[in-house]
């Protein structure tokens, strides 16, 4: 719990939830960083994802992609996705191009781990 | 912002992306990863693929895969009738689903990408159609919005695949261009070792005409070059003097073995007939397009001096080029240290004496002080490899008295070049 991964790109675990966060600008190259993290964490066992955009200011086709990508590996191993802080015209974007039938939005990481523990699928949130 | 609107900016941002990403890239394969990602992305896409065609072997590869399950076949057998439909079908957007009415040949060809198990199949097919050539193909699944894929869409589509195409054409075609290249280096690095052999073959055929005098051409060739190089000439220049050393005494084919072979000195006739082969080579080496510069002059004036009483032309100082200076100083150190008919070797003594008392009238500075160098840092082993001792032998060399002898001679040599140089300055 509470552990930071700053290999390639930040992200932390609580509980079987994995917070990873989006950089500045995601393209293709902080995207595949993404996608990886995501991907490993799911590997570990990791049932829900929190991808956190507190930092990013914009997202292009390519993010779109790799997104979707993340959006489907993380279907098929039975693990929800929710995408939190992103800002106004990001959301836009991503209910324009369908990302949002997929994912949960919430307002901020704080807001997406208490809906968790509301659902019952976290019971316990540390700050980070 | 109107939803048209931004729809809109984010396609073209997307067309943006894709053009500078298939101008910048080098990188086919990352080229077309991108690709299909700025294409999935543009339109909210959830998976597709890019296979190209490979014409030889009648096969659609897949170079890019996103969102497909791992049991999505990597090739593809396209038949003649299935590359003459994809190449009917153009740009254009092909439902998977309806390929029985549309395009019944496609059939057999897609059956593999609408029939995969645990993952949603593809909906669409669009060939890349490049010039009446086919590049490859397009497979898109659905829409993350889940509504079906509309004409606009198509559209933008056709537009990107387009584009995707004809990156991958150029790419192809640059490829081919950079292996004709290669394959044209090659062969002329051959030509050239064929050229080279036929010259060494040639200069042992020049030495076997003279039985005191073998090897001299190879030799004279080896000290060419070395002198060349210590002088700071390029790979390419080097080459062209040592294939001059082996060539200067051509010229020697037309003259009378007799007086070749002569075992005593040459009488005044006789030697008139000898002169003659600088320029006789030059004759005989003019017609031949040589891979280097100034082959037959090197051959020609090997026999000048800077003083002017040289033959053929009896040209003087600057009028001799320097690369026949060059073989003329290698030509003249064979001679002194084999023996001849009517006289034995000389020792590198008497050479060094011989090279300080004819520097200036007879050899330019520069090439005397570039040989003298040379042997210097072979015998102080300076040097990486020691053809110069090898040639002479490990015996001819007493290292205790040469050193200094030489480095004399350089100093003394140098010197005077630099007050000369002042002189003129």
């Amino acid at each position: 719990m509470g552990e930071l991964s700053s290999i390639q790109v930040r992200s932390r675990c609580v509980g079987t939830t994995a917070v990873v966060y989006a950089s500045d600008y995601l393209n293709k190259l902080s995207g595949d960083r993404i996608e990886r993290e995501c991907k490993r964490q799911l590997d570990l066992g990791c049932r829900t994802l929190v991808i956190d955009f507190r930092d990013t200011e914009l997202v292009n086709s390519i993010g779109v992609s790799i997104l979707l990508g993340v959006i489907d590996v993380a279907e098929k191993s039975g693990a929800r996705v929710i995408f939190s802080d992103v800002n106004s015209q990001t959301v836009q974007l991503f209910e324009m191009l369908g990302l949002t039938r997929h994912v949960a939005l919430a307002r901020d990481e704080q807001e997406a781990l208490s809906s968790l523990i509301e659902q019952g699928t976290l019971t316990q949130v540390t700050g980070h | 912002m109107e939803l048209p609107t931004r729809k809109l900016v984010h396609t073209f941002g997307a067309l943006a992306d894709l053009g500078q990403q298939i101008t910048d890239s080098s990188n086919v394969s990352e080229m077309v990863l991108t690709s299909l990602h700025l294409l999935l992305g543009a339109l909210g896409i959830r998976r597709g693929a890019v296979a190209e065609f490979a014409s030889a072997e009648g096969l659609l590869k897949f170079v890019a895969v996103r969102g497909l399950s791992e049991e999505f076949p990597g090739t593809l057998q396209v038949s003649a009738e299935a590359r003459a439909a994809l190449l009917a079908t153009g740009l254009t957007a092909v439902a998977i689903d309806k390929l029985n009415q549309e395009r019944p040949e496609l059939q057999e060809l897609l059956k593999p990408c609408s029939s995969l198990s645990g993952a949603p199949g593809l909906q669409l097919c669009v060939p890349m159609v490049v010039r009446s050539e086919l590049v490859g193909v397009v497979f898109l699944g659905e829409k993350a919005t889940d509504e079906p894929i509309s004409t606009e869409d198509c559209e933008v589509i056709s537009s990107m695949i387009r584009h995707i195409g004809v990156g991958i054409h150029t790419h192809r075609l640059l490829e081919q261009v950079e292996q004709r290249a290669e394959e044209n280096r090659r062969l002329y690095e051959d030509l050239r070792a064929i050229y080279r052999d036929t010259v060494r073959a040639f200069a042992a055929a020049i030495d076997i005409k003279d039985k005191y005098t073998q090897g001299h051409s190879e030799r004279v060739g080896k000290y060419s070059e070395i002198i060349a190089r210590e002088m700071g000439w390029g790979e390419e220049e080097v080459e062209g003097i040592a294939i001059a050393g082996y060539l200067h005494d051509v010229g020697k084919l037309v003259v009378e073995r007799d007086i070749i072979n002569a075992p005593y000195r040459i009488d005044a006739k006789q030697s008139t007939e000898l002169n003659r082969h600088p320029a006789a080579g030059y004759e005989i080496l003019s017609p031949i397009n040589h891979p280097y510069a100034d082959i037959p002059l090197m051959a020609k004036y090997h026999h000048e001096r800077l003083d002017g009483r040289g033959y053929p032309d009896g040209l003087t100082g600057d009028q001799i080029p320097l690369g026949a200076k060059i073989v003329a100083v290698a030509d003249s150190f064979d001679a002194m240290t084999t023996d001849r008919p009517y006289r034995t070797r000389r020792n590198l003594e008497q050479v060094i004496v011989d090279f300080r008392k004819n520097t200036g009238t007879q050899f330019e500075a520069e090439v005397i002080i570039a040989f003298c160098r040379a042997l210097l840092k072979e015998i102080k082993g300076e040097a990486r490899t020691r053809p110069l001792m090898k040639m002479l032998g490990k015996n001819y060399i007493d290292a205790e008295k040469i050193i200094p002898l030489l480095s004399e001679l350089i100093s003394e040599l140098d010197l005077q070049e630099s007050s000369a140089a002042a002189g003129t300055s």
